[in-house]
């Protein structure tokens, strides 16, 4: 009967001298056939593919992991979902059913967390556009406003003013920590004294409250030392507003920014060995606030806004092998079928890309390209995968954040999002798109419509 | 139909080891790669050399056409074939 042997594809591998040879050996642990106990061959046969697959149970454990490291080295801490991170509405859910506020930076997302019945006071607004009608609507439901630059401060004054409101605000902070590029284009200068004087314009105005001190120095930090030094130059603002104006803040929030488990395309190592722990990062901020020396009951809320260190390794894509390919030069090249389009993010990390089925032993390097007639559709420039062919599905890794908001409606429709739940269970949390959902907005002017 | 030949001083052991003794080169075959050059050595044709395979393996005609066209173009460009 089938006495046939197992098949794999030909193969020819060149050894290049030192280099380590990969030749025979895997370099993969294994495949990855299922996630959360689920099948991902079962998951793609009932929601398509690709797909987006996100962990409920990792989001809570990261959540509850990252929440009690810092609860262990500093007694009060609030949390706060950075919404362009990942605002599907069952993601944010999660979070706020692990008690984090939002933070949005825009009047969509301001809308979208009030949508999701979050509380104006649990909104931390953030950015630098926030247009009227969303600073009177953030300011009448007591938002978190925080500042960014000295025409939105005397907005809100003259909001308070006219419409006899009272506002609670915060300033972003920028300020120099030692790591470049400096992000100085976000709220006012730490060290040239603006932050200062913006403190001033605001205790001196009675409609305006005084809150809290925000910075966010960067996104995919690897620096502890940053963090240490942002939390000691905040919390010498905040000895400061009380020394001479006698006003304790609620809080200090230290923004995101923690490196997530990805790897940047031109680092070498994988980020695994190179990033440092969420226990580094809090050891360093927490050791930054002593620089407060206030008493125990004075001691204001540490806010964090941390993104994608908290979603990132939720998220996965499975994507189906379209075609293998071989360059001119005689590279291999698979084509799948998610590209940049959806896979944003792969335009700065090399992603772990992982096939979902049992393969043999033999391993290829090759270039990933996604489907789109565009050449800058490339996935991957090269990585060393087993041998894949049409159909083979693969898995890629760590797409919890920022895929899920920067991605865009180009060539094609964007695909399937699921969730799967702690029990097991699997929902889909946002419908792949439609011919009907994309042009439900367009209008064609009468003279161009075809007389037919 | 193309006459392909496996230049006289290209070695291959047992284990699929290949060295290309012009260049000092080295490569790796796999199986199935191994099976087909030593075939190609014996100066089988494709289409015995197909047979071959379809009676030992689990596959399909269409896909080791395919995969035999890719191995055929990878040896090719090492310089491990040549077309005569
Ligand atoms: C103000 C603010 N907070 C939080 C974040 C989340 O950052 P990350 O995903 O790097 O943790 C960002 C993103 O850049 C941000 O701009």
């Amino acid at each position: 009967m089938t006495s046939k042997k197992r098949y794999e594809r030909p193969v020819v591998t060149k050894h290049y001298s030192g280099f380590m040879n990969k030749i025979g050996t895997s370099s993969f642990s294994k495949p990855m056939k299922e996630i959360d106990g689920v099948q991902v061959t079962e998951l793609v046969e009932k929601f398509g593919s690709p797909l987006f697959i996100i962990s409920e149970r990792r989001i809570r454990q990261n959540q509850r992991n990252a929440y009690r490291i810092f609860k262990t080295r500093y007694p009060k801490v609030q949390f706060a979902w950075s919404y362009k991170t990942n605002y599907l509405n069952a993601v944010c859910s999660v979070f706020h059913q692990e008690n984090s506020w939002a933070e949005v930076v825009s009047e969509f997302e301001y809308d979208k967390a009030r949508a999701l019945g979050i509380k104006g006071d649990n909104i931390i607004f953030n950015g630098p556009d926030k247009n009227k009608s969303a600073l009177i609507k953030a300011i009448k439901e007591k938002s978190k406003i925080h500042i960014d630059h000295f025409d939105e401060l005397y907005d809100i004054i003259e909001i308070c003013d006219s419409e006899n409101l009272r506002a609670k605000v915060a300033i972003r902070v920028n300020m120099d920590v030692g790591v470049y590029p400096k992000w100085d284009r976000f709220g006012f200068n730490y060290e040239n004294g603006e932050a200062w004087q913006a403190i001033k314009r605001i205790v001196s105005n009675k409609n305006l409250e005084l809150i809290g001190l925000h910075t966010h120095i960067g996104t995919y930090m690897m620096s502890t030392e940053a963090y240490r030094i942002a939390a000691s130059k905040l919390a010498s603002l905040a000895r400061s507003i009380k020394e001479q104006f006698e006003i304790i803040i609620e809080y200090i929030d230290l923004g995101g920014g923690f490196a997530s488990h990805n790897t940047l395309l031109g680092q070498y190592l994988p980020a695994e060995e190179t990033i440092p722990s969420i226990d580094q990062f809090a050891d360093a901020i927490s050791s930054g606030l002593f620089e407060l020396n206030f008493r125990q009951d004075e001691l204001p809320f540490l806010i964090l806004e941390t993104g994608r260190a908290l979603v990132d390794d939720t998220g996965y894509l499975v994507s189906t092998v379209l075609a293998n390919k071989r360059l001119s030069d005689g590279k291999k090249a698979l084509i799948i079928d998610a590209g940049v389009n959806i896979l944003f993010t792969g335009f700065w990390y090399k992603h772990k890309i992982t096939p979902a089925q049992d393969c043999g032993l033999h391993t290829e390097e090759a270039a990933i390209f996604g489907p789109l007639c565009m050449n800058i559709d490339v996935v991957r420039e090269s990585i060393t995968l087993p041998l894949l062919k049409k159909g083979d599905r693969v898995v890629i890794e760590y797409v919890g954040a920022y895929d899920m908001t920067q991605w865009m409606q180009f060539i094609t429709l964007r695909p399937n999002v699921v969730m799967i739940m702690e029990d097991g269970s699997v929902e889909l949390i946002r419908q792949a798109e439609t011919l009907e959902y994309i042009t439900q907005r367009e209008l064609i002017p009468e003279k161009l419509k075809s007389k037919s | 139909m193309n006459i392909f030949s496996i230049p006289a001083n290209v070695a291959v052991s047992d284990t699929g080891f290949v060295f290309l003794p012009t260049t000092g080169e080295t490569f790796t075959l796999n199986e199935i790669g191994k099976e087909i050059l030593r075939m190609l050595q014996q100066n089988k044709n494709l289409d015995e050399i197909t047979e071959i395979i379809l009676e030992n393996y689990d596959i399909d005609r269409m896909s080791l056409e395919k995969d035999i066209n890719d191995f055929l173009a990878q040896l090719k460009n090492y310089s491990l074939l040549v077309e005569v």
